[in-house]
């Protein structure tokens, strides 16, 4: 839009701006008139459904009342939200709102923070001319586990249920009855199992929705808050985390407009639950007993000296890190490399991807992708990876503003809002991708004639059509299961950047901050920057003292030399491979060979357990920092409570077990790390407190910063209630930060070497053609696993680790549905059981990964080899 | 899934058929699944979210808005008191309570056997022949108390099965809209005129 479509309108006897198809209460919005409302939400499309917005708008027939959250702006539109008019309409709307509202206000969640009790305040009459009986309601009743409604204190704005329809694409609640009988309710027993369904709890705007976690837990003005960013996932969406008596309380969606828009998925959301979880560790262990720090960290400290002397730092390794802040991943790094002399560090644990994919590739933002008129979506099914973008690409799906084609073995959540899927052959993406960018004749046409990668040529030439009528794609790339390997995607890359140069991509991992960690070197090949050892080793040297001989060893690579017991120490930093690997035999075999594990925990995880050291750090929420999400957005995290025990920082313990070694990180605070990194990584560069201290009230910031990028935003106070009745920013003018206008860096800074760039050549894979007796497998991550954050988060439906395989393949070993099997595969014979789905396709096999088991289920890492390129299994009746 | 029968499904999707969004087709499946069960069961409900690609929630939320479609059994017979203002003045409440009385059950309740369902409706369109009584919707107009004592004899004795039929039941006749004629009701002559039964004209109201 030009600024001449612009046109007048008055407000209230004044001028102002506004844009043809704005809604009145969005132009009064700008204007700073405040017009209460109940059932318009910024996010949502407007119902008029509760009248609390009626303002007098000037028309062909004069002054008349109408909802300024239905109604658009016209040229010249005169409009007046005070009036003895308006006065008189809001008056009986709340009069009528509370006609049947239990005023429960003491006993009520909300009490405090809510829109009805403010704004009747504000604009109510004072009092009710009602006396008849209110309606009563078994109160509360349970929409899930996690959601309860008090159905007496609806007042039947359609927040709710719209959320659900429209925003979610969960359609579980509704209205029920009409008339004073309306409720809104699930269907029978079907609950209300959306993995957003606590967005509802935020923003209804009364006390009818609670969620079971803080129901009756504290009061709004007993609380504090602080912005963070969520690490649930690698999504980063922005949240405040609330607090009461040093105790996390409530997680709140901030509305950041280039990142969750004011949506949290449910294991975000109640993510704080695992804070308090009984798998916390709080003291140092020594072989399982109780130590001081001083002892723990003497005996790690003993056993890297003696391998330094003995086997030599490449038998020294450090796996994770994905869950620390930026900054004390860079600690970390620093240590390893310039300390311990090892270039053994990996924050991913094999279920990620090249990390060239993750940092060397054109990117796209999240906002870019959602504008890209197609997205081509290769791997996994992102509703289980990255909730927040699904509903941000759903929602770009609806609005019509871009279209996906999905390149998936098996259905998605993303299936019924895509344009076309492909459905291939696990393991085949990089195949079927190439058939789809390589340039030449249509492939039907071609007369090769056979499926590629189990996918139909004619298929094919459809989805070729898709790509090259539009002007511009996206690739979204993740790893669809993790029993395949991790270089089909990188093939997938290759195939892209040879034959599509201008394609852009958003790499979806899921740890937190593994775009952070490997940014800030925590990567066998990567110094802190995005730059290889072989480039930047020097300029490294220059600030850090010395730097160790690259490059150095994988996760896997350190697992399997561990496994074969040529590793002296291996350090957890916040990873649990026993758990995380894909091929969890090895993991374990490499964890229980001998090496002294020394895992740095929030958590007793599985790989804790088998560690010889434990040394207890703290978790989100306890930390301060800042993290960087899969778009390289780096954003603020918040310490809002201490940690518990003699919990430490990551930072803290990198810093320790340098002085034991003799070593200096230089470091005293986190920020010293921070004021290190801006001043020494370039990548980092022009970070300035300044920025931090913006960064802490803002989206973030994509980095390498350029020019405009931090934008104050605006706050409806009642879209959500929990977090505007404390926190009211005006709408203002982008503050940005100017890259020219900020001083220039010494100049007596060395040449800077060249950031990385994804340069993998497409070669081909021996993908092993599958045998007639054998199935694919398929581990696919989900939401809900075994994992330390979602693990406390009961009542939520998990998958049970059932192998999962179309009838035809169950019919053919004669086995039924429920049936116990021997499942063999290159990792082991296990025994499983089956279960039939027909939406598998034929030869294949799914299994989610790492979700809980019971008695005689297989986990999928049981089955996954270390190394191999796909997993094949067989099955054999019992 | 034990929603429609065989024959039904056939006919959900001719109906589903008719309309350019299958989502139209929700207030007619409904009634569909109504004439076949009485009411509308949960697996009928679940069945029709499924053809119309809607969640189960949104079809009973539709459903629920609508008094004449019962998503709780309701007995043989459903009996209908309009104490709207024309059958009020009629007398329609003194009615409604004789034949909570008659029947043994409050207004809304269904009988232990099963046979009767007594609930208070809006106006039925009856007004000319106040209190406007109707069994499965079919209407009995200007009842007094023996009347109602005789129609509901009438009904227990199955005296008039031919004129009522099973509830849930739309048409007799069904109108030839690009269906074929409903196979599970024999078609009447008449059509709707005979639903109209006067079986004991009586006096206007009690008072
Ligand atoms: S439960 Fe809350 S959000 Fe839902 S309709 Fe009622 S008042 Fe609105
Ligand atoms: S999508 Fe990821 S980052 Fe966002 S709330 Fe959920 S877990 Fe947290
Ligand atoms: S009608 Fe406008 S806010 Fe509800
Ligand atoms: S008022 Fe009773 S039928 Fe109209």
């Amino acid at each position: 839009m030009t600024d001449d479509d612009k046109f007048l309108i008055k407000i209230d006897g004044a001028d102002y701006e506004a844009s043809p198809g704005e809604l009145i209460i969005e132009a009064c919005d700008k204007a700073g008139v405040h017009v209460p409302r109940f059932c318009y939400h910024p996010r949502m499309k407007p119902v008029g459904m509760c009248r609390m917005c009626l303002v007098e708008v000037s028309g062909p027939r004069g002054m008349s009342l109408q909802p300024s959250c239905y109604m658009p702006v016209q040229p010249d539109m005169e409009i007046v939200t005070e009036s003895d008019k308006v006065k008189k309409a809001q008056d009986g709307v709340l009069e009528f709102l509370l006609i049947n509202h239990p005023l429960d206000c003491p006993v009520c969640d909300k009490g405090g923070e809510c829109p009805l009790q403010d704004q009747t305040l504000t604009y109510g009459p004072g009092e009710s001319r009602f006396v008849e009986a209110k309606r009563h309601w078994a109160k509360p009743i349970a929409l899930s586990e996690l959601i309860l409604l008090d159905r007496e204190r609806c007042i039947q704005c359609a927040r709710c249920t719209r959320f659900a329809e429209e925003v979610a694409g969960d359609p579980m609640i509704d209205f029920m009855a009409r008339g004073d009988s309306t409720e809104v309710n699930i269907f029978d027993d079907n609950k209300f199992t959306s993995y957003f369904s606590g967005n509802t709890v935020q923003i209804c705007p009364v006390g009818a929705l609670t969620a079971t976690p803080y129901r009756f837990a504290s009061r709004p003005w007993d609380l504090e808050q602080a912005e963070s960013t969520c690490v649930g996932c690698a999504t980063g969406c922005r949240m405040v985390i609330q607090s009461s008596q040093d105790k996390l309380i409530r997680y709140l969606g901030i509305d950041s407009d280039p990142v969750n828009q004011s949506w949290l998925c449910d294991k975000g959301r109640f993510g704080y639950l695992a804070n308090y979880a009984e798998s916390r560790v709080v003291t140092p262990q020594v072989d399982h007993q109780e130590v001081s720090w001083k002892v723990a960290v003497d005996h790690v400290a003993r056993a890297i000296k003696e391998a330094l002397a003995t086997t030599g730092p490449e038998s020294i390794g450090i796996i994770g890190g994905s869950r620390l802040p930026n900054e004390d991943a860079y600690a970390w790094s620093k240590l390893a490399r310039s300390v311990f002399g090892t270039n053994n560090v990996d924050a991913q644990l094999g279920d990620g991807l090249d990390p060239e994919v993750i940092v060397g590739l054109p990117k796209a933002t999240i906002d870019e992708t959602c504008a890209s008129p197609l997205v081509v979506l290769v791997g996994p099914d992102i509703k289980e990876e990255s909730p927040i973008l699904f509903l941000r690409l759903k929602g770009a799906i609806d609005r019509g503003t871009t279209r996906v084609l999905e390149i998936s073995p098996n259905p998605t959540s993303m299936t019924k809002y895509s344009a076309m899927s492909l459905f291939h052959r696990p393991g085949e993406a990089h195949l079927v991708v190439n058939s789809l960018v390589t340039p030449g004749p249509t492939k039907a046409g071609s007369g090769a004639g056979l499926p590629v990668g189990g996918v139909e040529l004619a298929d094919i030439d459809r989805a070729r059509a898709l790509i090259e009528d539009s002007p511009g794609v996206v690739f979204v790339l993740g790893r669809a299961s993790m029993a395949d390997s991790a270089q089909i995607v990188t093939q997938c890359a290759s195939k892209v950047r040879e034959n599509l140069p201008g394609a852009r991509f958003l790499t979806v991992v899921r740890r937190a901050n593994t775009h952070g960690a490997l940014d800030c070197g925590l990567s066998p090949n990567l110094l802190p920057g995005r730059m290889t050892i072989d480039d930047a080793r020097g300029y490294y040297e220059g600030h850090w003292g010395q730097v160790a001989q690259g490059p150095g060893m994988s996760t896997g690579e350190m697992l399997a030399r561990a496994a074969a017991g040529s590793m002296a120490v291996l350090i957890l930093l916040g990873a649990d491979p026993v758990s995380d690997f894909p091929s969890r035999s090895l993991a374990k075999k490499a964890l229980e060979s001998g090496a002294l594990v020394v895992s740095v925990t929030s958590h007793l995880d599985e790989s804790a357990k088998l560690a010889g050291v434990i040394l207890p750090t703290t978790t989100f929420g306890e930390k301060g920092g800042t993290t960087t999400n899969f778009e390289g957005r780096v954003s603020s995290l918040s310490r809002k409570v201490t940690g518990p025990g003699q919990a430490f920082d990551d930072w803290t313990v990198a810093v320790l077990l340098a002085k034991e070694l003799g070593g200096d990180l230089g470091f005293s605070s986190q920020q010293d790390i921070s004021e290190e990194m801006e001043r020494v990584v370039p990548l980092y560069s022009n970070l300035k407190p300044h920025i931090w201290t913006s960064l802490a009230q803002s989206d973030g910031v994509v980095i390498p910063l350029y020019g405009d990028r931090v934008v104050p935003r605006w706050f409806d106070p009642i879209a959500t209630p929990g977090i505007a009745s404390l926190v009211h920013h005006p709408l203002r003018p982008g503050t940005g930060v100017d890259k020219e206008s900020d001083p220039v860096r010494g100049e007596s800074l060395p040449q800077v070497p060249a950031r990385v760039e994804f340069s993998e050549v497409s070669r081909e894979l021996s993908i092993p053609t599958l045998d007639a007796y054998s199935l694919r497998l398929m581990a696919p991550k989900v939401l809900y696993d075994r994992g330390v954050l979602t693990e406390p988060l009961s009542g939520v439906e998990r998958p049970g680790s059932v192998l999962r395989v179309n009838h035809y393949d169950l019919d053919r070993i004669g086995a039924m549905s429920g049936d116990r099997v021997r499942v063999v595969s290159s990792a082991g014979a296990h025994e499983a059981q089956v279960e039939v789905d027909d939406s598998i396709s034929k030869g294949t096999a799914l299994v989610a990964f790492n979700v809980p088991r019971s008695e005689g289920q297989v986990l999928a890492g049981d089955l996954i080899g270390y190394g191999e390129l796909v997993t094949d299994v067989r099955l054999e009746a019992l | 899934m034990g929603g429609f029968t065989p024959d039904n499904l056939v006919k959900a999707k001719e109906i589903i058929g008719l309309y350019p969004k299958a989502r139209s087709a929700l207030i007619p499946l409904c009634h569909l699944a109504q004439s076949q069960d009485g009411w509308l069961t949960p697996e009928a409900i679940v069945e029709i979210a499924d053809l119309l690609d809607l969640a189960p929630a949104e079809v009973k939320g539709t459903a629920s808005f609508y008094d004449m479609l019962h998503t709780e059994p309701v007995g043989r017979y459903l009996v209908g008191v309009c104490t709207n203002i024309a059958c009020m003045l009629g007398g329609a409440y003194e009615l409604l309570e004789h034949c909570e009385d008659r029947l043994g059950i409050r207004c809304g309740q269904t009988t232990k056997d099963g046979k009767f369902t007594l609930e208070e409706t809006e106006c039925m369109a009856g007004c000319d022949g106040p209190p406007c009584v109707t069994v499965n919707y079919r209407y009995f107009l200007g009842l007094d108390n023996q009347g109602i004592d005789q129609l509901v004899d009438d009904l227990e004795a199955g005296r008039l099965d031919n004129e009522i039929p099973p509830h849930g039941t739309v048409y007799r006749n069904s109108r030839n809209v690009g269906l074929t004629a409903s196979p599970t009701q024999e078609p009447q002559a008449g059509g709707k005129s005979s639903q109209i039964a006067q079986p004991t004209p009586t006096k206007r109201g009690a008072k």
